[in-house]
């Protein structure tokens, strides 16, 4: 029965969930233009955002990219680099902690303002309030599995996630027996993590797709827009 | 050489009454909905005031606008292209709603429903952002309308810099003018420049600058970059937006809706030439003193047959180079330099421009001697300070102001000598470096302001853009989404949705 719930959960939802994300936001990019914005509430009250909004944001994109580095990056990648596994772990740990935790007080402020600031909460859809309480205890969840990392510093057990995000992407049938038997407190993380892709092309986390790094190399700073070009260019 | 036109406007602030007609008819049509209950593409100030929204003119405060760099060249207040992303997860540069004012309805359901009582009922006001009760109404988008509000307030206005404000708190010595705002249609915007996304463009055939609201991604830098404040984000919807000149009205040869309404026939449209090569350039330059007479640089004489020439090969339509030749905007602006570009240190070349007012003669000047110039009083011994219309129209330089208040003195004089003793005084026109014949017209245009020398706007060439065949069925103006209004009809499960109330005037 734990086999096949496994299954279930870390083999088979891990394909509906990104399924969803990729052709959600695939078909809200294209239909719903107009609904596609980063939904910022700093105009209606700045207090906390301003503390709450950098912490969060800064913390969880070191996260983000912490775990997209860490469990997709294959891993004989890193052994050509002769990166061992303990030490990946420790950065893992370290890192991740320090920056979870900038995550989770931003979070916490946020979450705070949204349910209790009149003017936030009078304006908050239950996606938006849904997908930041989510956001909170997943934050929550990475930080409970510090300590029992820290339990076993050798780094095996992160090869065996590594592994399962690789036989994801792989389409390894067998992908969810690297979980079998790891702490239900990862195996939780890993489901909310998932779940929250799921959720991702009907909340306002589609931001995140249009973050504008383009404007860096973006020419000059004017932009002009003509009909005449469109007919004779 | 690159010709561009633009619609360019100019607001006679001599003329106008604060009405606040331009105000409404504009939120009637583009702003009467939710999230946008607090912008006002177009509103009125009085001043001297803060203006709305709180202290916008502090650039210190809102770092709005550009500033030229050590090395000459030009970049937002804000911050480069680094320094602008940095501030994206909370921008320290926007103000918040209560710089604005929390938009409010009142309780008028409370009057019809109330039981009996002792006291009468009353319609309290509501927030319409929380739903909540509000004790009290703080702020407004006219808040200091006819200097309401105690002078220590109102003079923190950043016009009175250099100005010795304490005698203009004085009963005796106070002054006011009215000051119609709205967005600027700049040559060199901020609000593009500072737009993460590139959601806002100024449209090449007629400069009218335009956020794309399916592009817009709610990053709001474009709120802090203008220095007007004319950047408004739609609390509802996430997305910002802005004074739109009426352009499906401007492409159909009409003028905007403040425009059409203003009952003082203030409000001037036509079409400026300019060289779209040169801007980079006039807005750079080092003394912001001399940013006014760089913009003047840049505008091109619609007379000139080689500005002519040019301006057909870059694609310019006949219609418009002939509008050119008779704007209203152009004979103000270049021809009699009565008209300035509002704040022009912002480096951002605003296209609507103002024609600062007259004012009583001071009764402290009339108390001693009138201080008298060729029959005409001395401008610098009118009520509202020269150095004040000097801050807000050309970054402090009194000479253009003088130069004008003396022509428009001069138009009155001359007419007035016209009119009441038959002769035409060509003397008082030419102390002023005009002509008879140039006064005469700047009095037909000025003064008497008929519709079709005040509006002289070329249609829009759509036909060149588009196939109109295209075009039939579709549905016109709307908020993205293709026809939607952004708000689904249906739930996911395709479940139709409820009939909505309808009114009588859907009925029929």
């Amino acid at each position: 029965m734990d086999t096949y719930l496994n299954h279930l959960l870390f083999g088979i939802y891990p394909y509906i969930a990104l399924a969803t994300l990729v052709v959600g936001s695939i078909i809200r990019f294209d239909r719903e233009p107009y609904s596609w914005r980063s939904g910022s509430s700093q105009l209606l009250r700045r207090r906390q955002l301003m503390w709450g909004s950098v912490l969060f944001h800064i913390g969880v994109l070191i996260v983000l990219f912490g775990h997209i580095f860490g469990l997709l990056v294959p891993i004989w990648i890193y052994e050509s680099f002769h990166i061992q596994h303990a030490w990946k772990q420790g950065l893992a740990v370290f890192g991740g902690g320090i920056a979870g935790a900038f995550a989770f007080a931003g979070a916490s402020m946020l979450l705070h303002r949204r349910l209790f600031d009149p003017r936030i909460r009078a304006n908050s859809a239950f996606a938006d309030t849904g997908i930041l309480v989510l956001l909170w205890l997943q934050l929550a969840l990475g930080l409970a599995t510090v300590p029992i990392s820290l339990s076993h510093m050798d780094g095996e057990q992160m090869v065996r996630f590594m592994a399962w995000a690789n036989g994801i992407f792989t389409f390894n049938p067998t992908a969810s027996l690297f979980l079998d038997g790891s702490h239900w407190i990862f195996r939780l993380h890993i489901f909310l993590g998932l779940t929250i892709f799921l959720l991702f092309p009907f909340t306002r986390l589609v931001h995140m797709l249009s973050a504008p790094v383009r404007y860096l190399w973006r020419g000059g700073y004017q932009i002009v827009r003509s009909r005449r070009s469109m007919s004779h260019g | 050489m690159k010709i561009r036109a633009q619609i360019g406007k100019v607001l006679n602030l001599d003329k106008c009454i604060g009405c606040h007609t331009c105000s409404v008819t504009c939120k009637n049509v583009w702003t009467s909905r939710e999230g946008m209950e607090y912008a006002w593409f177009n509103n009125v100030e009085t001043k001297p005031g803060i203006g709305y929204p709180k202290d916008w003119e502090n650039q210190k405060r809102w770092n709005g606008g550009w500033v030229r760099t050590a090395g000459g060249s030009i970049r937002p207040r804000m911050g480069g292209k680094w320094r602008l992303l940095a501030k994206i997860f909370a921008n320290p540069d926007l103000p918040e709603i209560d710089d604005y004012y929390e938009p409010f309805t009142f309780d008028y359901a409370h009057l019809q429903q109330a039981g009996e009582s002792k006291a009468f009922p009353t319609a309290r006001p509501r927030s319409l952002i929380s739903g909540e009760r509000m004790e009290k109404v703080k702020w407004g988008p006219n808040w200091e309308e006819i200097l309401g509000g105690e002078f220590a307030k109102r003079s923190e206005d950043y016009n009175f810099e250099g100005v010795q404000k304490e005698i203009y708190g004085q009963f005796e010595n106070t002054f006011m003018m009215y000051l119609p705002r709205l967005c600027e249609h700049c040559l060199n915007p901020t609000c593009v420049a500072a737009c993460p996304s590139g959601a806002i463009y100024k449209r090449e055939e007629d400069g009218i600058v335009l956020i794309d609201q399916e592009a817009c991604r709610g990053w709001r830098m474009c709120v802090s970059g203008c220095p007007y404040k004319k950047i408004y984000y739609n609390w509802k919807t996430g997305k910002s937006e802005k004074c739109i000149f009426c352009y499906p009205r401007i492409e159909a040869g009409q003028p905007t809706v403040c425009s059409e309404t203003c009952v003082g026939r203030i409000r001037y449209l036509g079409v400026m030439l300019y060289d779209a090569d040169r801007i980079e350039e006039a807005a750079s330059v080092e003394d912001v003193e001399d940013l006014y007479q760089a913009q003047l640089d840049i505008f091109l004489d619609p007379h000139d047959p080689a500005v002519i020439e040019q301006a057909r090969k870059d694609g310019v339509p006949e219609a418009w180079l002939e509008a050119a030749r008779h704007s209203p905007v152009y004979k103000m602006a270049m021809e009699w330099k009565v008209a300035f570009p509002l704040h022009p240190e912002y480096r951002t070349l605003p296209m609507v421009w103002y024609v600062p007012p007259l004012s009583p003669i001071n009764s402290a000047a009339t108390a001693g001697q009138i201080s008298v110039n060729n029959g005409m009083p001395d401008v610098r011994s009118l009520r509202i300070p020269l150095k004040y219309l000097a801050n807000l129209l050309t970054a402090g330089d009194e000479e253009p102001i003088a130069r004008c208040l003396e022509r428009m003195l001069a138009m009155r004089g001359y007419m007035r000598a016209k009119t009441v003793e038959g002769v035409r005084n060509e003397g008082i026109a030419s102390a002023v470096g005009l002509t008879g014949a140039q006064i005469e017209e700047m009095y037909k245009v000025m003064a008497l302001a008929d519709y079709e020398d005040r509006f002289v706007i070329p249609t829009g060439h759509r036909e060149d853009a588009e196939d109109m065949f295209d075009e039939r069925g579709s549905c016109g103006f709307s908020f993205g989404n293709g026809c939607s209004s952004g708000t689904s009809e249906t739930n996911l499960f395709g479940a139709p949705a409820r009939k909505k109330l309808q009114t009588p005037t859907e009925v029929f």
